[in-house]
């Protein structure tokens, strides 16, 4: 293809994602180093009321906005530094938790609660996912072929609807009056609130992600099984292989570049934890990387957003992401050079 | 080797067997416990036996609820609603790919469309572009359907809508006159009116007033826009963007696609902290746009002073389709890589320029690849919450963040009620969706993880 028409080709979508992706991150990283306020000047202003004799009269100081000619506010933009990723990361309070020997106090700031939750998320959840998700597939390989479209049917399900609403329904089974509480409710013989306990909320959170992604594993290692050498697996049989050590010897194997791929994807998703936040209502007990700036981004009583510190927490996130995805890159690199 | 050495032993087929049905119960129960409690009057829906809430005692007794018979006739029903496509389908499909029918039906949609803008949204620079969209979705579709003979996609397209559309009227405005006449009818019988009395407590109250009381539709109709705006860009974008990727070789295409990944990985926060000062200030930004001589009043045509982009659809959909660039063009790629290369190059050997080849060679074989990227794209959109939560309004928020307000309210149990209605309605087109396309969101699902 000549290179005329591949830029044809490529170019509205490299316009878009220029436009959409790439300057708007130009802009945060920009947005994190400089702060924009509305100037404002002091005027004294007198008032006067009538009264006798004389009117008494206040001058009183009065902060207004400027205004330009067309009767638009100035703001002025000046250079912080580092003030906002400062206010973020809080480096006297975790300097102070260090020294003092008592480094769990970190946690009582925000970002690195946020941190310690995202990061926990993202590996417990791993495991669970990928084992849930091979053994569907090897379960579903096994059983017979009606079996097989109803059972996709439904896997198919928690992985498609919308995770709020997952999230949602799985909340609703445990909050005050939900159902599989009385359950325990009953077993017990006592009265729990499972939404009380920051460590119960966290583990349903990650039992919600597990349920919402290994459906998706499962497919992806379900395909990869069709594709499994059937020789191989009857050589290996008369070498005297059981059952477990095909698994282990030869089968495993062979899905391991699939297992890489789930693993990425799974990586990549869940660092960006945010909707079981929501569907959770967890924020006062738990909080992922991604709501700490969602919540920056929120209007406060006064209607301001804090750009500043969004776009500094987004920064600290975006190197997250970044140490996930160079191992891939590098990997690509090699490939494409070979 | 015969298949008795590969037979497992009888434990191993238990347990395997057991561990489906498990996993099965396990990703259905909360799915279909929220789509019971959303039938039942409050006090069932929080019952603490969880046998009251399936069968709603009290709300058989106030509000009356579904016998037997019901479920037979019903269950009649949906099972020939089910089998009817593959009865008439081939024969409706067939006549909706007619080019005459096809377009005439598509103009009767757009026409309507363009009313419903119109009227409901105003004259104003989104209606337009809708507009012209709209116009680019005719013409497309218009020439896809020709001279194929199973109908093309065009015609299983307007057949689905229109079978799906016929249905739901049927639904909703015969069955339930239907069933009580029936039910009325049998209770004048003896012994076979046992089968008629109410057995389960059903009630469609709290669905009613989420709809209509609290303006639920709305919220519909705005998800409907955002994610037909989305499926319709991306997909025009994104398939020219994906057919050059697969066909180039270059070391451009190749850190194009790294990019794409890079891109892909990004925290959606992050992009939103980016668009959020512009998008309030758009007004103040783009008016320099306006000021200017030929262009300005150009622009001055669809709205007079500069659009504030923050709150409208059309800034969301832009937003939302880029970001879903990256994905689109890396599935689309890896379809168009399927298609085999010589199919353009003989075209281009009988004197197709590049992009005649790709829409007379490959745009009718590349429906398939199409559809399933658009299935995911239409997911993206729909089920979004942190974009539409931080860019939209109130006024034109869709489905999903606006279901926080029900649970933001949540003082008395009929809220929760609500709440748990809201939900189910949010989740019904994805579980008819997924009945429709399972093939399909398998393959895309898969065709991502071929590549690695």
């Amino acid at each position: 293809m000549r290179r005329q028409t591949f830029w044809k080709f490529v170019g509205p979508s490299i316009f878009l994602m220029v436009l959409f992706i790439a300057l708007p991150l130009a802009s945060v990283f920009w947005q994190s180093f400089f702060h924009s306020v509305p100037s404002v000047e002091s005027v004294e202003v007198e008032t006067c009321s009538p009264g006798f004799p004389t009117q008494i009269c206040e001058t009183v100081l009065k902060s207004r906005a400027v205004l330009d000619e067309n009767g638009r506010p100035v703001t002025t933009t000046h250079f912080v530094g580092l003030d906002f990723y400062r206010s973020v990361v809080e480096p006297d309070v975790v300097w102070q938790a260090f020294s003092s020997g008592n480094p769990a106090a970190i946690l009582r700031i925000d970002f690195w609660r946020a941190l310690r939750f995202t990061v926990t998320f993202t590996f417990i959840t791993l495991p669970f996912v990928l084992g849930l998700g091979l053994a569907i597939a090897l379960a579903v390989n096994n059983s017979t072929a009606r079996m097989r479209g109803p059972i996709i049917f439904v896997s198919l399900l928690p992985y498609i609807i919308t995770p709020v609403i997952g999230g949602i329904s799985i909340y609703w089974l445990f909050v005050g009056d939900g159902i599989v509480t009385r359950l325990i409710e009953a077993m017990l013989d006592r009265n729990i609130a499972v939404m009380t306990h920051g460590w119960a909320v966290e583990a349903l959170m990650m039992f919600y992600r597990v349920w919402h992604i290994a459906p998706f594993a499962f497919v992806i290692f379900y395909a990869g099984l069709q594709g499994v050498n059937r020789d191989t697996l009857e050589s290996a049989m008369i070498d005297g292989a059981s059952r477990f050590e095909r698994l282990r010897y030869v089968i495993i194997p062979h899905l391991l570049p699939l297992i890489v791929f789930v693993t990425l994807i799974h990586l990549m998703d869940s660092y960006r934890v945010f909707e079981e936040i929501v569907a959770f209502n967890a924020q006062s007990q738990r909080i992922s990387l991604q709501w700490l700036t969602y919540d920056f981004l929120q209007p406060d009583d006064s209607g301001n957003r804090a750009i500043g510190r969004a776009s500094a927490s987004s920064m600290l996130t975006m190197i997250g992401i970044v140490l996930i995805i160079l191992p891939v890159l590098r990997r690509a690199w090699r490939d494409h050079r070979a | 080797m015969s298949d008795t050495t590969m037979r497992q032993p009888f434990g191993l087929r238990i347990a395997s067997v057991s561990f489906l049905i498990f996993w099965s119960f396990l990703a259905l129960f909360p799915l279909l416990w929220i789509f019971t409690m959303s039938f039942k009057l409050p006090l069932d829906a929080f019952s603490e036996s969880a046998l009251d809430v399936i069968t709603g005692p009290i709300t058989r007794e106030r509000r009356g609820g579904i016998s037997i018979l019901d479920i037979c006739i019903a269950g009649a029903i949906f099972y020939a609603i089910l089998k009817v496509p593959g009865l008439f389908g081939r024969r409706a499909v067939r006549f909706f790919a007619r080019k005459r029918a096809g377009l005439a039906v598509l103009g009767v949609a757009y026409a309507a469309w363009l009313y419903v803008l119109v009227t409901g949204f105003g004259v104003t620079g989104p209606s337009v572009l809708g507009a012209l969209f709209g116009g680019l979705l005719v013409w497309l579709f218009g020439f896809s359907g020709e001279d194929d003979d199973e109908g093309g996609l065009l015609g299983t397209l307007l057949a689905a809508v229109f079978y799906v559309l016929a249905a739901g009227a049927g639904l909703w405005f015969v069955l339930p006159p239907l069933l009580s006449a029936v039910d009325s009818a049998a209770l004048q019988i003896p012994l076979v009116d046992y089968l008629a009395h109410p057995l389960i407590g059903a009630t469609t109250e709290h669905y009613m007033s989420v709809w209509f009381d609290r303006g639920f539709y709305r919220n519909f109709l705005n998800t409907m826009l955002v994610t037909a705006g989305v499926t319709t860009v991306s997909l025009t974008v994104g398939t020219l963007a994906g057919y050059g990727l697969a066909r180039s070789t270059s070391t451009v295409a190749f850190w194009l696609l790294i990019l794409a990944l890079v891109f892909r990985a990004l925290p959606h926060s992050v992009l939103v902290t980016g668009y959020l000062p512009p998008f309030i200030a758009s007004r103040d930004i783009l008016q320099p746009l306006w000021d200017a001589p030929i262009i300005g009043s150009f622009l001055g045509l669809f709205t007079a002073t500069p659009p504030t982009l923050y709150g409208q659809p059309v800034a969301v959909i832009a937003v939302l389709v880029s970001i879903n660039q990256p994905f689109t063009i890396w599935m689309l790629r890896s379809f168009f890589q399927s298609i085999p290369k010589e199919l353009d190059e003989a075209a281009r050997v009988d004197g197709c320029s590049d992009m005649e080849a790709f829409r007379r060679v490959i745009m009718p074989v590349m429906w398939p690849g199409v559809v399933t990227t658009g299935l995911f794209s239409f997911l993206l959109a729909y089920n979004d919450y942190l974009i539409c939560s931080l860019l939209l309004n109130s006024q034109n928020q869709t489905m999903v963040p606006s279901i926080t307000q029900f649970f933001n309210s949540e003082t008395t149990t009929t809220d929760q009620v609500q709440a748990v209605a809201a939900a189910v309605s949010i989740t019904a087109p994805l579980f008819l969706l997924v009945m429709a396309f399972q093939k399909q969101i398998v393959s895309g699902l898969t065709a991502g993880a071929v590549k690695g």
